[in-house]
């Protein structure tokens, strides 16, 4: 049944999309790679080079060859699982996303677990509220997420709750003498700390992930919220929710079963996106709290024209669009029947 | 219980779940014998000395190489003093150069640091012919020859001999930049791929004699420094130094408020003014070598213009730009070589004075004005910078628009010679002061096709061939006080006629813990040194 010819053609199907989605992925990233005014070479030998070494770090490069040879060489080395060397860290492209992935992944778990858990709770209390304080509430709280500088928010979180209150831990991932003390098993020091049952490390990582992890958070918190309002809406309208409360099923079964289940499958995309939003890494979170994650690596690659950097991000980026599109086409099947 | 406290129930559990991890968390100042510092180490891009060439990098390899000749940093300005090499001696011909080499002194590794380690390290930088291997190869060093010319003779004696007769403070002030570190040449070598004399190595790994080894480097994350309990001047009372990278100076100044590192590097104006004055924090100042200055393209007949070019140095508001928005991070300085070098230049001949730019703009025969692009790099006190001159600039009918770009997108049209003006900052490469010299005041072909692209003169099109003579000249003679008076002499004409406005010179202010002594930042000549640290 599994191996059926429509679930092979399905399986082969999907997984030609994806590979014509990453070439054109890295194609268009190469292209405005290579057409921006930045010119690789000169990141590499600094304003004072001759030109001399100039032309031989442009020679080394491979700069001096034609664009489609460049990118051919790129693509061939990509699919021998060799994502070329960073200019800027002078190391393999593929190390440095195993270091700075999981920083980015961690933060984006717990913020997302944060709009999850206020987000849905707020939309569903805003919808059944429509029009009164509690909408309201929610309301202007979303408009604050939606509008306030998270670099803004980053700072003032950091002076109130780090500097003045010393509840939380300050801007890195750790304190600085914990850094390398647990075993790097997954990048994740929430994890790795628990696998070496290291709970001072794990106490600490956490303080330091809350505040930069709210912050994201409160964004998630907006955005499902929002969504979550406008579903559960349209779901409150429908004539089986009459037919419940006819039927004398109580209120909070009505709300939080029938209606709420109901909307379970585009909140599931809704929360798919968000997180894959977080998961691309937000700059200037990790700028403020001087998160090493992959925002900040593409960034700064991009910046200094390192191309190898941005495509290697890039194509992570992708992997969890796409991973995380699968994931929720998996899960439509899961919570909705009509779906399997 | 109504829908609507069921509702918040929900949420209230929800929240719960998630609050108690905030709870609770305490923090302790750095311990006694460790140094944390926070500062943008985001332009290391490789830790070989052969290769250093940034700042971040430059502070690294300062303590954990040593150069044969070096520097008090307690006295900069005295001049170079013997490092690795104990003492030299300069043959009658003022070519050849005999070091002899310090004994008992021993790498990390616990390799002897031999005459054969100098000689390698140098060799190396030559023949790897990185972006700094200029400041040897300036000698008529070669990757041919260099062999040759820089021997070992016995263990303890190294012979270096030049193309030709140089300044002897020239040739030495070159030896104390970062590229005349030794390298553990069996170290080096042990991690050789492809002939490459231990470079990929290298880049990421360290095989010094200095007062710390290198425990780990995650670029744009952080490095540790390990004391090195055998260090030839005695080990160092900081036994380890964290370096964190933190972009943000706001985040900066909350860690030091905090206790959190004991030095904090980039302090922007406000916050410095945050902290003066609080409690457990001191800002200290040092004058550092970056000169910032605008220069005027001379394939522009308009900007070739002297007159037009004389008007330029009478708009600019050096004053008010140094106390107002770039608030003690900057001093009014005019000439090319920073304060501090030697043959510096103290006379500051311009001062804003529209009326006479008017004039000289009328007798160029461009009352009217004009329009100019400012190339400049997106960077806040640049830019602040390029609104004010571009504000004062309207005064007198010059309309300026700003061309905003990263660094690299503004070099690359600065080395094309497709800027107007270009705005811009200039740091010396080593502490004497050919290396300023040699790029605003020396321009031997100013053909386009020449391709000097290193040099400012060539750059802004800028033919000079007696000022040229005059630099050769200068770089030439031995005698130290006639030297720096023929740089003040060039400096002086350069001030008048040159089409560069050179308007301040950097102030590094650094924010410390009140018990956190002897953090030298270098100056204008060196780089940052922990070895001298105490708390």
């Amino acid at each position: 049944m599994l191996l059926s010819p429509r679930f092979l053609r399905s399986v082969l199907k999907t997984m030609a999309t994806i590979a014509v989605t990453f070439i054109g992925l890295l194609f268009i990233t190469f292209i405005i790679g290579r057409v921006m005014p930045i010119d690789p070479a000169l990141s590499v030998v600094g304003d004072k080079a001759s030109e001399e070494i100039y032309q031989a770090a442009r020679k080394a490069m491979g700069l001096d060859q034609p664009l489609y040879i460049q990118f051919f060489y790129y693509i061939s080395d990509v699919f021998r699982g060799d994502l070329g060397t960073s200019l800027l860290t002078a190391r393999p492209v593929a190390e440095d996303i195993i270091r700075v992935f999981p920083a980015t992944l961690e933060l984006a778990t717990i913020a997302t677990i944060f709009g999850i858990i206020f987000g849905v709770p707020m939309g569903v209390v805003a919808a059944v509220n429509k029009g009164r304080w509690p909408d309201q509430v929610v309301r202007v709280l979303g408009l604050f997420g939606y509008s306030m500088p998270v670099f803004w928010l980053g700072l003032i979180g950091l002076l109130v709750f780090y500097g003045v209150l010393g509840w939380v831990g300050g801007p890195g991932r750790l304190d600085i003498f914990f850094e390398d003390v647990v075993p790097n098993i997954t990048g994740v020091i929430l994890i790795d700390s628990l696998i070496a049952g290291d709970f001072e490390i794990f106490g600490n990582a956490l303080s330091h992930i809350i505040l930069p992890a709210a912050v994201l958070g409160y964004y998630s918190i907006a955005y499902i919220s929002r969504m979550t309002r406008s579903f559960m809406l349209e779901q409150l309208s429908q004539e089986y929710i009459t037919t419940a409360r006819v039927k004398g099923i109580s209120e909070f079964q009505v709300i939080w079963r029938h209606a709420l289940g109901n909307v379970m499958v585009p909140l599931i995309t809704v929360i798919a996106l968000s997180y894959a939003q977080l998961l691309e890494g937000s700059v200037l979170t990790e700028t403020v709290f001087a998160w090493p994650g992959l925002g900040f690596y593409i960034t700064a690659g991009l910046l200094s024209a390192d191309m190898n950097a941005v495509l290697g991000g890039t194509l992570v980026v992708g992997g969890v669009f796409v991973g995380l599109n699968l994931l929720s086409d998996l899960l439509y099947r899961l919570v909705d029947p009509r779906a399997r | 219980m109504n829908a609507l406290a069921k509702s918040f129930a929900v949420a209230a559990l929800a929240a719960s779940v998630a609050l108690p991890a905030s709870i609770g968390q305490s923090f302790a100042a750095t311990p006694a014998d460790t140094l944390v510092v926070a500062n943008r180490i985001d332009d290391i891009v490789s830790l070989d000395p052969a290769e250093i060439f940034e700042f971040a990098g430059g502070d690294l390899a300062n303590n954990v190489y040593d150069t044969l000749v070096t520097f008090d940093p307690a006295k900069l300005t005295d001049g170079y003093k013997p490092g690795l090499a104990e003492s030299w001696t300069v043959s009658a011909d003022g070519k050849t150069y005999t070091f002899k080499m310090r004994s008992g002194v021993k790498f990390h590794s616990g390799n002897p640091v031999t005459a054969n380690d100098a000689a390698f390290s140098l060799q190396r930088a030559v023949i790897l012919n990185k972006t700094p291997s200029f400041i040897l190869t300036q000698f008529g060093f070669t990757a041919d020859n260099v062999k040759e010319k820089i021997k070992a003779t016995d263990d303890m004696t190294l012979v270096m001999e030049t193309d030709k007769k140089y300044a002897t403070s020239f040739v030495l002030n070159c030896l104390s930049a970062t590229i005349g570190s030794i390298v553990d040449m069996k170290t080096a070598m042990e991690h050789e791929a492809d002939g490459d004399m231990g470079y990929e190595w290298l880049k990421t790994h360290s095989a010094g004699s200095g007062a710390y080894s290198l425990r780990g480097w995650k670029p744009n994350e952080n490095y540790v420094l390990e004391v090195n309990e055998n260090y030839w001047r005695g080990a160092a009372d900081m036994k380890r130094v964290f370096m964190r990278h933190i972009p943000e100076s706001a985040t900066q100044r909350l860690l030091l408020e905090k206790g959190d590192i004991d030095v904090a590097r980039n302090l922007s104006p406000d916050d410095i003014a945050g902290i003066s004055g609080s409690g457990d924090v001191k800002v200290e100042e040092d004058l550092r070598g970056r000169i910032m200055y605008f220069s005027l393209n001379q394939d522009i007949p308009t900007l070739a213009k002297p007159k037009v070019q004389e008007a330029f140095k009478y708009l600019v508001d050096y004053e008010g730009m140094a106390n107002t928005f770039l608030r003690g991070q900057y001093t009014v300085h005019q000439a090319f070589l920073p304060l501090t070098y030697l043959g510096e230049l103290k006379d500051k001949p311009y001062s804003q004075n529209i009326e006479k730019a008017k004039a000289l703009l009328a007798e160029a025969g461009e009352a009217d004005g004009f329009e100019v692009k400012i190339f400049v790099r997106n960077a806040q006190e640049r830019l602040e910078i390029a609104q004010s001159l571009q504000n004062i600039f309207a005064k007198v009918g010059i309309k300026a628009t700003l061309e905003v770009g990263t660094g690299k997108q503004i070099l690359g049209a600065y080395r094309a010679r497709k800027h107007e003006i270009y705005l811009g900052a200039w740091g010396p490469d080593y502490p004497d002061p050919h290396t300023n010299a040699d790029t605003f005041a020396h321009n031997p072909d100013n053909a386009f096709e020449a391709k000097n692209t290193g040099k400012l003169a060539w750059r802004n099109a800028w033919d000079i061939p007696a000022m040229t003579k005059e630099t050769e000249a200068a770089v030439q003679e031995s005698d130290r006080d006639t030297r720096a008076e023929m740089y003040r002499k060039i400096q002086a004409d350069h001030q008048k006629t040159s089409p560069f406005v050179v308007m301040l010179q950097k102030i590094e202010q650094t924010g410390l813990r009140k018990n956190v002594t002897g953090f030298y930042t270098g100056s204008a000549v060196s780089s940052v040194y922990y070895w001298t640290v105490k708390k």
